[in-house]
This record gives structure tokens, sequence and C-alpha cells, in this order.
């Protein structure tokens, strides 16, 4: 039996120009243009180097995707997972027709619509229902299908009492639920799907995600569906593309994808080595590290696991007792959360300390965090100030299947003794 | 539903780069709700929060005929003959206002909306339509104000008539909507990469107003600068002003071959327009 291709990659390339837009971008585009009237290849295509954030490239163009290919099966829910930066959002964006690859191309069977956000083109100044229309109509809807839906629409977002009133009044929340709503009311052969589960209450995003299994397994439509949330990933999708610097490096099951990103593969950045940048009279900073007991600090570090962090410092000075160590930790939206230190533990010595802190296992919630370094002089005066010398990402490693997959809210989840009598 | 599965039934294709043109109007068509509702969007969310709402829409050619009145007809001493100098203005204010409308809201359509753009694709020529759509209905209720002054003038017993070609006067206004357009399309696809030309616009449209006879008839310049005269008869936008006035007022000249110029000028731009416009909503958003 024929496989049913409704959505068929071909070679797809993006290339993008670093930097500003100014005469030196002129002058390329008169090149361009030129060769391109006496029909020669574009010059600026040949050149380019692969997507890695981190090092200093040779060249301002940059390949964010490189010969991506791949086909979708009619009914197939496709996860795309993938670092910051390694390619997810371009490919969603070519999917999506809002921007043309450089490369390639896209071949389809289907309607594609996408929900890169919610509540694309929501105007402030008109009401709820007017905005309904709206911004269903920019999802590609007609008039007539958002009217036959508009009941069920306005009870799923729960904004009822609201409807009439300008979006402009709305609480944030309420908004999204709105907008998501508009979104899950879309009929379209093929869905691509970007992070939109990241918005709303719990509540909500239980909804959500209900939601979006209907549409994915009961309804039976195509969905693309890219993600960090390796519980949602897992439930929703059948199979898996992992991005890396723009290239596709596994392709398969949803299972031995998941299980290829958690695992060494996936970069981390769990380990800082410094050299003469802490080096001061009193003390000089080694190295701050990361990571799951039994494991590297090159692996992922996994939520519901003991988290170790690692502090390697020189202290030169004799009275090394005088002296504590502070962590504050931050979370992604910059807002300190607590702070941590050695001080009622045990004292520094002189030489070097290897200090290890740990973190009991499914104490963070999936997330990004930042630490800031302090070192103290007799308990009181800080004498050394380092703001996010470290950054780590808590991943969630994929709860079981059935279980609730939107990220719980808060940032951390202490597990508290319960009893029961 | 496996044997449909033959290489060619593709649906679409998403590619590098459009075919020389395709203006997709299936497409349009199918997403002609949404043109309805940005046009009801444009129109309901203008003056939300002000005092006097719609009637900014009057006062800004009032006044600017006003002054007008005062500094060409009183002060320079334009002859505008039998018409009134301010309903002479007005008229000419008023046409003038629904060309720089269309012109300056599509000249910004991928910068103004790249938001929008950035996330959902739709056709997106369905932007500069609805602003010229929009506009015509802004310009309906600026051209039922100097319908009042005119019956205003008459009662007083001026000397004013119509000419029987008023009856084209609404396939003028087309072809003021389509230059607009066409222009502001050109414009706004060379926008999204060098933002020189948004500064270019500005000025340039005052600059523009003075060459396309909106205060003064077309014959005067002709008269008083015989050297530079040739620059607004190559203006197409003086033609549809002063063919606009020769209409409604009865004053001026209208010059078919300037007509005829002013069409084919309208439909290249239009042309053109569209082409670049096309070629730019493919990936203008990794330069806006």
């Amino acid at each position: 039996m024929k496989k049913d291709i409704i959505l068929k990659a071909e070679n797809i390339s993006k290339q993008y120009r670093l930097g500003e837009v100014g005469t030196g971008t002129l002058i390329h585009d008169l090149n361009r243009w030129w060769h391109q009237i006496r029909g020669k290849e574009n010059p600026y295509l040949r050149i380019g180097d692969t997507n890695d954030r981190s090092k200093k490239g040779t060249s301002d163009y940059v390949w964010a995707l490189q010969d991506i290919n791949f086909e979708v099966e009619r009914g197939q829910v496709l996860g795309i997972i993938g670092k910051n930066g390694a390619g997810k959002s371009t490919l969603l964006k070519i999917l999506s027709k809002v921007t043309a690859p450089t490369t390639g191309s896209i071949k389809s069977r289907g309607r594609i619509a996408s929900l890169l956000e919610v509540g694309t083109g929501f105007h402030g100044e008109m009401t709820g229902r007017e905005n309904i229309f709206l911004n269903g109509a920019i999802l590609g809807m007609t008039k007539k299908e958002i009217a036959s839906k508009l009941d069920e629409i306005i009870g799923f977002s729960g904004c009822e009492r609201y409807i009439d009133t300008p979006v402009k009044r709305y609480s944030s929340g309420m908004t999204v639920r709105l907008a998501f709503a508009v979104a899950a009311f879309l009929e379209p052969e093929i869905l691509v799907i970007d992070e939109v589960l990241a918005v709303g209450d719990a509540e909500f995003q239980k909804k959500a995600i209900g939601k979006m299994q209907d549409i994915s397994k009961g309804e039976g439509r195509t969905v693309l569906f890219v993600s960090h949330n390796m519980a949602a990933v897992k439930s929703l999708c059948t199979r898996g593309i992992i991005l890396e610097h723009g290239k596709v490096v596994f392709e398969g099951e949803i299972e031995n994808a998941v299980s290829y990103y958690l695992g060494g593969d996936a970069e981390a950045m769990n380990l800082k080595t410094f050299g003469k940048e802490y080096d001061l009279p009193i003390f000089k900073l080694n190295e701050i590290s990361l990571n799951n007991s039994g494991r590297t600090s090159d692996d992922v570090l996994r939520e519901n696991e003991l988290i170790i962090l690692h502090t390697k410092i020189d202290i030169k000075v004799k009275d090394a007792q005088r002296y504590h160590i502070t962590y504050h930790l931050f979370n992604e939206m910059g807002e300190v959360m607590f702070s941590f230190s050695n001080a009622g533990s045990f004292s520094l010595k002189n030489g070097l300390n290897d200090i290890t802190c740990d973190f009991p296992e499914s104490f963070f919630q999936s997330g990004q965090y930042f630490l800031s370094l302090f070192i103290v002089e007799d308990a009181k005066k800080p004498i050394f100030i380092e703001s996010d010398i470290i950054s780590f990402t808590v991943v969630d490693s994929g709860r079981e299947l059935g279980t609730y997959m939107g990220r719980e809210p808060g940032y951390i989840k202490p597990q508290f003794d319960w009893k029961i009598k | 539903m496996n044997n449909t599965n033959t290489t060619n039934d593709w649906l679409f294709e998403i590619t590098p780069k459009n075919n020389f043109f395709t203006l997709n109007l299936k497409e349009v068509w199918q997403y002609r709700d949404l043109l309805f509702l940005f046009v009801k969007r444009d129109v309901i969310t203008v003056y939300k929060q002000t005092v006097l709402g719609p009637l900014w829409y009057l006062i800004q050619p009032l006044f600017t005929s006003v002054t007008f009145t005062i500094i060409f007809n009183n002060v320079a001493g334009i002859n505008t003959g039998n018409v009134p100098p301010f309903l002479f203005n007005l008229a000419g204010i008023t046409v003038w206002n629904y060309f720089t409308a269309c012109l300056n809201g599509t000249s910004d359509t991928f910068k103004a909306n790249a938001g929008i753009f950035g996330k959902v694709y739709f056709p997106r020529i369905i932007t500069p339509i609805s602003v010229v759509i929009s506009n015509l209905i802004k310009f309906g209720i600026q051209f039922f104000i100097f319908i009042a002054f005119y019956c205003y003038y008459y009662i007083q017993g001026r000397d004013l008539s119509l000419n029987g070609m008023v009856l084209f006067f609404p396939l003028l206004i087309v072809v003021m909507g389509i230059l607009g357009l066409g222009l502001g399309m050109l414009i706004s696809s060379m926008v999204t990469k060098y933002r020189d030309f948004s500064y270019l616009i500005t000025f340039g449209i005052q600059l523009l107003m003075y060459l396309s006879a909106v205060m003064y008839p077309m014959e005067l310049i002709k008269q008083k600068l015989p050297a530079y005269g040739w620059i607004v008869q190559y203006n197409p936008l003086a033609y549809i002003i002063e063919t606009s006035r020769y209409m409604l007022l009865n004053v001026g000249e209208i010059s078919l071959s300037g007509l005829l110029y002013t069409f084919v000028v309208t439909i290249a731009v239009f042309v053109i327009g569209i082409l670049v416009f096309n070629k730019t909503e493919k990936s203008f958003i990794d330069t806006v």
C-alpha cells in the first residue's frame, strides 16, 4: 500500500544575512541584481556558515536551515523538536508561507493554517465579537464559517459576559482565551502550531491541550507541532524530527526522538570554566557547573532527578573562614526567587574549595534559570558580585502519557511532607 | 484514498520565487470577507475615543480650504473666474486628499503590518486594497461637505453649473485610487528594506501637491511660467484634479490626450506596483 503523503518538503534551505541594513546591503543588492539580469547565479548563495550562534562565523550570511527533507502522511502528528536557534521557527515560517525558502520547495495536498501566535490582528478598540470575526478571517475562515461557530467559540473562551466590550478592557488572560478559542475552531487539512500552549492559566492550558488532542486524534487532522515541552510532544505526536543547527539530525518515532533529544546529543551549556576573569587578590573562581547526579554537565538537566551545583573556588588568604559564598536564583523573567549560601553549613578553607549544593529531585519546574554569585566578607560586606554568572535550563523529561501535560504554574515544586490519618 | 496519490496532484507548492505575474485573484476572492472586515476595522477604529469623532474628516479639508483661499486667492490673487475661490479650493483639496490618503495608507503596508504578516499568511494585497476602500468612504463623507457648500453658494445666487461629464466623476476617482494604490504598493515594497523612501514620501507628497494644480487652474501655470509649465503637464494627477473641477464646477478645460496619458500611466504604475509587491511579499519579513 502506498503512503498517503499530504505534505512534502524537498531540500528546504533558508539563508539570512546578518548585521544591519545600510550602504553595504545596497551594494550587495545591486550586485545580486546585476548577476540576475545577466542570468547568472546569486553570488551570495555560495557562501554562508552553518548557523551556530556561539561561534564567530567568517561570512555575513548564515544558513538558518540547510537541506531539510521530510514527508508527512495524512492524519499524522509531527513534532518538531530542537533547541533555541535550531531553525524550528524558520521552518514554521516557511511552512506557513510567511517567508519563502531560499532554495527547495514544499508541496502540499491540503490547505495549511498556521498558529504561530494567538490573537494575531486583534484590535483593542473592537469588541470581543468583532475581533472573533477579524481574527478568524485573518486565519483563513470565511464570515459564514465563523458565524456558524460563533456560539461555540464564545462558549469555549469563557468570555460571554465581556463579548461586547472592547478587547482593550480585557485582562491579558481573557485575551489569550478568546484568541485560542478562535484558533481552536479552525478546520484546515494541515495545522501548523508553534508553542501556543505556553499561555493562559493551568485550567485553560488543560482545556487547550485537550482540544488539540481532539483535533489530532479525534478528527484525524494532520498537525505539525513545535514545542519544548517533551511531555506534550510525546503525548500529542506520532513522529518527531529533531533540528540542530538548521539540519535534521533525527527523524523517527516520537519515543525515539524524545529520548534522542534528552540524551547526550542535545548540547548543554551547564559548565563554565574561568581563566583569569575572576582572579582577585582574595580568591580565584575556577569553575561553576550543574548536572544531574550520575550524569555529566553535557547532559540536559532533568527536573525529576537530583541536580548538583558545583563551585570550584581558590581562597588565597589565610583567614578563609571570614568569607562565604551566596547565590541568588533568578527565573527567566529576571525575578529573584531566593538566595542560598554555604554560611550556615560549613566554613571555607584556605586553598582550593570544591563545593557542591544539591537540589532535591523534582524541585525545579522546567524552565530557564540564572544564578548570581556573591562573595561575602564577615557575613555582611559583599566583596564580589557577578550577575548571571551561569544560566541553566531544566527540562521536563517526559511525564507519563495521560498525565497533565502543560507546564505547571510557578518555578519550583517542592515536595512537601503529606500525611493522612 | 491511496489511489489519488499520483505525483502531480499537489494542491499548491511553496517555492523560493513567485512566477513573474501571480496576482492570484482566486485567492483574493476567497479572502473577500477579510477585506470587508479590514475596511470595517479601519472605519470604526479611526476616531475612537475622540470627542468630535468623524467630524475630524470634515474639519481638515475645510480649514485647509480656508487657508488656501486666504493665501492663494486673497493674498496672491489667483483668479478662479465665476466660481467662488473657497469652492474651487475645496473641490481640489477633497479630490487631492483621497489620493494622498491612499498613497500614505498603502506606502507603509509592509512596515505597519509586519506584526500580522510575520505570523499569518493571507494574500498581502488585501491590506492595501482595504486602505483604498476605507479611504473611499472617508472621501464620500468629505465629498458630502463639498455638495453642501455647493448648494449653499447656489442658493446665494452664484453662477454655478455642473458639466454633463460629471457622470464620469466616479470613474475619475477610481482611477485616482488605483494610481495611489499602485504607487503605494511600489513604495511600500521599497520601504521594507530601505527606510529612506518613507522620508521621501512625507515631503514628496507636499511638493507634489504644488505640481498637481490643486489650488490653481492648469491654464494659469502655462501662462505665468511657460518655461516650467511642462512639469505640471507631465503630472497625471494634475489632469485628474483639473478634470474633476471641470466636471463639478464647469471651470478650466478637459484635455482628452491628457486623460488618455493619465490612464496609461495609471495602468503602468499599477501593474509595476503589483509585480514589485508580489516579489516583495514572499520574503520581506526577513528584511523589514
